[in-house]
């Protein structure tokens, strides 16, 4: 009993929030939340959902290679509605799964950028002096350099240790960890700044004095402060981690090509460009722009929703 | 400051690649050489000395360009450097030419009139070129142009002049053919970030105080908008479009891939690719390096317009306006 | 201190309303307020923040932020409409005839510009003076507000200004085009104590010598004293009373203004206690029906909890207050518990 009208007082203030009321103000947003979801859904769901299975070579057949778009040329086969790809693969398929793959790597990548930035932004407000210099010297170095140079770099140096071979069993996981590892600068930032505020507030002051761990003290009181600026930054570098992964796959450096994301196939049909078979390489890249178009317009919207100053 | 612990920094992370990740004689040496004389020239080379010597000895050689052999083709790290560079060093150029000469006015324009349709739209396009990835906006450029239209070519630097190491796509009209898709594909996303800065900028100015008492002054709109708020606009917008030219040029690494350009980024890539560690490190010693350049110009532009530095000084830099 | 009172006014105020739309509706910030300012004369406008002061201010000079907007009344300078103005024509206005003057003066001056470059810009938009003429001018200014050594001065910027001497460089930039008007909003709030003083006496000084009359917005019911000729209360977006200071200072016929005056700690008089007024102004979403002031107050009849009251005279002054109707404030009403 208790439980629910806690619940549902709370359901009727995020009703009446402003946040909620600037949601349902922007039709944009609404829509971007929307195309989000399905986007998301269809590419969780794509083992259920997808026509073919495209990367078991027993399936394929060459006599199915590069057939265009059902809806652009009669030569159009109504088994693959958005055409098929040297191979015989079916496009529309190779796009459910490789969106998955996209998905699923840069989540993995933003939830390690996300860990990683919060604890060291934790250990860097609260002990301050050398340890707080060094992390802080060690962020602005990384920032001068670009993301996905960071990435490239640290790609490079994993195959400089590992054989090649190897390599593209634990490719996945190098480009989690590049990515993530790249990411955590503004995380770190945001925490260590709201800790050195909160720091040497009355609270934590006295919640020291009664003799509470000051790191739980941190963990408790700082964390739920910066939630909203860590929400917003991790939306803003979900779509920027998307990029991000289709760039190093499209260069190469990412995923192989037995397990292709979206920057894969955009590779893949980028080396039969020329030869104007576009679809291959269109539609993938239609939906990766959707997909962070998407993200990027939440992610401005929470940002302006979330910061009273601009509204 | 942050200039020196940069370098530092790179030099630090160059260094343990080259040394640690990498084998400094494989890239001395070709592959024939035998384990003696390998060995041999490991005690010559002082690679048996204490750490902190072999990294000065490393950052020496580096200021005399001197990066070892590439593992990939045996070459000279610097001179494979040195041919590519002014290829890189032209597309950031014209594309960041193009980044300010139309990102700068669309952000003062969608700053000074943001209810207009115009601005909206404008807006609304740019979030479009934030979430396109670069490589796609060229893959569509070159679709679109060279492939369908045939009107620009789709790949290579087109033909070169050379003037002394210098290889210039100025001078030929087939060069500057080729230089438009790539510095179009480099400079859209720099573009969009640049537009909305400058607009969330003026946007902040024109709310400040001192635009209100302008305009209580009755200063005409033209001097409140062009001479108040936008060279206070500015000053925070220096930086950050110093920092965003810098980064071109790694940025440069996509686009070059892309359209096959034969520059540094592409240089790269394949270094990236072959786990060529010297040329690696040369690269990020050379990012390093016009980092530090970048920042110096955009420390000796703020001193140009804040005031408030000139009489301090220079010293303390003040936040907000 | 004379007031000339058969001159027509400076500027004439009539029936102004300001509006805000807001998502929970429109709230109205100034609510149909009327009153004259004889050329030269320094009229006060006192009331707590949100009372619509500075709202008041801001519709006179044509600088209502968005979403605020004139929504009623019209505004008369020398008997000329301004407040349907198009932008062009009210700029040309603004500087030249009205001045104004914002409360911070940290923040009022660009950063970027010297004061002098800040000066000679605003002369030489107002008057078609040379950029030499406009620099002599601006240099006159400048010694004319007390900033000592005007000559090198003139060339500081902003941040090489304390806070008093900024305001007089405001001071200086509000006068510069010779305006018969300046709105001045809250010129000392942002200031050290022991500068405000030297400040409004040097605003005084300024405007006696160059006839230019003066509205001053401020929450400060002693600087009204010592410096207005007559003072405006305001209260929830109404004027509650106007009069020549001394009389309202002296003999408030509004129990809101009897009430701010009881709060004002005086030398003269020995008072165990300062007095208070109960409650808080009411937020512009909830004024409540008949008097916006009848929660709080002790002289409430039936009267002013249904009809509201206008302006209507009451001795030297006028006042919002049904005490001062023939009418009177009608039936009492009985406080039960606090009988005994």
């Amino acid at each position: 009993m208790v439980a629910r009208s806690a619940l549902s007082g709370w359901l009727h203030r995020a009703a009446d929030s402003d946040v909620w009321w600037s949601f349902k103000s922007s039709p944009m947003t609404v829509a971007a939340a929307v195309a989000t979801f399905l986007i998301v859904a269809i590419a969780f769901l794509s083992p259920l959902l997808a026509p073919h299975t495209p990367f078991d070579p027993a399936t394929l057949s060459l006599s199915d290679g590069l057939k265009p778009p059902v809806l652009i040329s009669p030569d159009g086969d109504w088994a693959f509605p958005l055409g098929t790809d040297d191979q015989g693969r079916d496009v529309l398929s190779s796009i459910m799964y490789g969106t998955r793959l996209s998905l699923a790597v840069s989540l993995a990548a933003v939830a390690v950028a996300m860990v990683l930035g919060i604890a060291l932004g934790l250990v860097s407000g609260y002990f301050g002096g050398t340890v707080d210099a060094l992390i802080m010297r060690i962020a602005d170095v990384q920032l001068t350099f670009p993301a996905i140079l960071v990435a490239l770099l640290i790609d490079g140096v994993v195959r400089g240790i590992i054989s090649v071979k190897r390599h593209d069993e634990i490719a996945i996981f190098v480009v989690v960890g590049a990515i993530g590892l790249s990411f955590w600068v503004s995380y770190a930032r945001t925490v260590r700044g709201s800790v050195m505020v909160e720091k040497n507030k009355e609270y934590v002051q006295a919640a020291r004095v009664i003799g509470l761990s000051p790191l739980l003290i941190m963990v408790r009181h700082v964390l739920p402060n910066v939630t909203g600026p860590v929400l917003v930054i991790a939306t803003l570098n979900l779509g920027l981690a998307i990029i991000t992964e289709a760039t190093l796959s499209f260069l190469g450096v990412g995923l192989p090509s037995t397990e292709p994301s979206l920057g894969t196939l955009i590779r893949l049909g980028n080396e039969v460009l020329q030869s104007g078979d576009w679809w291959i390489t269109v539609f993938p890249g239609i939906t990766l722009a959707a997909l962070v178009l998407a993200v990027n317009l939440l992610g401005d919207w929470l940002r302006d929703a979330l910061n009273p100053k601009l509204r | 400051m942050q200039s020196i612990a940069v370098l530092l920094a790179v030099g630090v992370v160059a260094f343990s690649l080259f040394r640690y990740v990498g084998d400094p004689i494989n890239a001395m040496v070709g592959q024939d050489t035998s384990m003696e004389e390998r060995a041999e020239l490991r005690t010559k080379l002082g690679l048996n000395d204490p750490a902190p010597i072999q990294f000065l000895n490393f950052i020496g050689n580096a200021m005399r360009g001197k990066f070892g052999l590439s593992y990939r083709t045996s070459e000279p790290v610097g001179r494979l450097i040195l041919e590519r560079v002014p290829a890189t060093l032209e597309l950031s150029f014209c594309a960041a030419m193009f980044v300010l000469l139309v990102g700068v006015p669309m952000g003062v324009y969608t700053g000074l009139y943001p209810k207009h349709w115009s601005s909206r739209s404008l807006q609304a396009v740019s979030l479009i070129g934030i979430s396109l990835p670069p490589f796609l906006i060229g893959i569509l450029l070159i679709l679109v142009f060279a492939v369908m239209l045939h009107w620009l070519p789709s790949f290579g630097r087109g033909q070169t002049v050379q003037i002394g190491w210098w290889t210039t796509n100025f001078l030929t009209w087939s060069g500057l053919k080729a230089l438009i898709l790539p510095a179009i594909t480099l400079g859209v996303f720099q573009l969009t970030l640049i537009m909305r800065l400058v607009r969330s900028e003026m946007l902040e100015v024109m709310r400040t105080d001192y635009i209100k008492f302008a305009r209580a002054r009755g200063l005409t709109n033209r001097a409140i908008n062009f001479g108040h708020a936008l060279k206070n606009t500015l000053v925070p917008v220096i930086t950050v479009a110093g920092l965003q030219l810098g980064s071109l040029i790694a940025f440069a690494v996509v686009t070059e891939t892309v359209f096959a350009w034969p520059g540094v980024g592409q240089l790269f890539i394949q270094s990236v690719q072959f786990s060529d560690i010297p040329v690696m490190a040369a690269y990020l010693m050379l990012i390093g390096l016009f980092f530090v350049l970048v920042n110096l110009i955009v420390d000796l532009l703020y001193f140009v317009v804040d005031p408030r530095l000139r009489s301090q000084g220079g010293t303390a830099r003040v936040a907000g306006h | 201190m004379a007031v000339i009172s058969n001159n027509p006014p400076l500027l004439e105020v009539k029936n102004l309303r300001v509006e805000f739309p807001t998502r929970r509706g429109t709230l109205l910030a100034v609510d149909d307020v009327s009153f004259d300012i004889a050329p030269g004369e320094v009229l006060g406008v006192v009331g707590e923040s949100g009372a619509g002061k500075s709202l008041t201010g801001n519709a006179i000079i044509g600088l209502l932020e968005p979403p605020g907007r004139v929504a009623g009344g019209e505004i008369r300078l020398e008997g000329r409409r301004i407040d349907n103005l198009p932008y062009e024509e009210m700029r040309k206005i603004r500087g030249a005839r009205i001045g104004a003057i914002f409360q911070d003066p940290l923040t009022s001056l660009n950063p970027l510009y010297s004061v002098g470059r800040q000066l000679v810009e605003t002369i030489q938009t107002h008057l078609p003076l040379s950029a030499a003429e406009a620099r002599t001018r601006a240099l006159d200014l400048l010694k004319e507000v007390g900033i000592p050594g005007a000559e090198t001065r003139i060339d500081h910027y902003p941040h090489q200004f304390s806070g008093g001497m900024r305001q007089r460089v405001v001071i200086a930039l509000a006068l510069c085009a010779g305006p018969r008007l300046i709105v001045a909003d809250e010129p000392t709030t942002a200031l050290d104590v022991s500068i405000q003083a030297q400040i409004i006496a040097l605003l005084k000084k300024l405007c006696r010598e160059h006839g230019t009359a003066v509205m001053l917005v401020t929450h400060d019911m002693g600087v009204i004293a010592e410096t207005a000729d007559r003072v405006a209360v305001m209260y929830a977006g109404r004027i509650a009373e106007i009069g020549p200071v001394r009389d309202v200072v002296k003999h408030a016929k509004h129990p809101y203004t009897k009430g701010l005056m009881g709060s004002i700690p005086s030398l003269g008089v020995r008072t165990e206690r300062l007095t208070q007024i109960d409650g808080a102004m009411p937020r512009l979403t909830e004024i409540p029906k008949g008097c916006a002031f009848n929660p709080r107050c002790t002289e409430r009849g039936a009267r002013c909890l249904v009809e509201r009251p206008s302006l209507m005279p009451a001795g030297t002054s006028r006042a919002s207050c049904w005490l001062h109707d023939r009418g009177g404030v009608g039936a009492p009403i009985l406080k039960e518990t606090v009988d005994a």
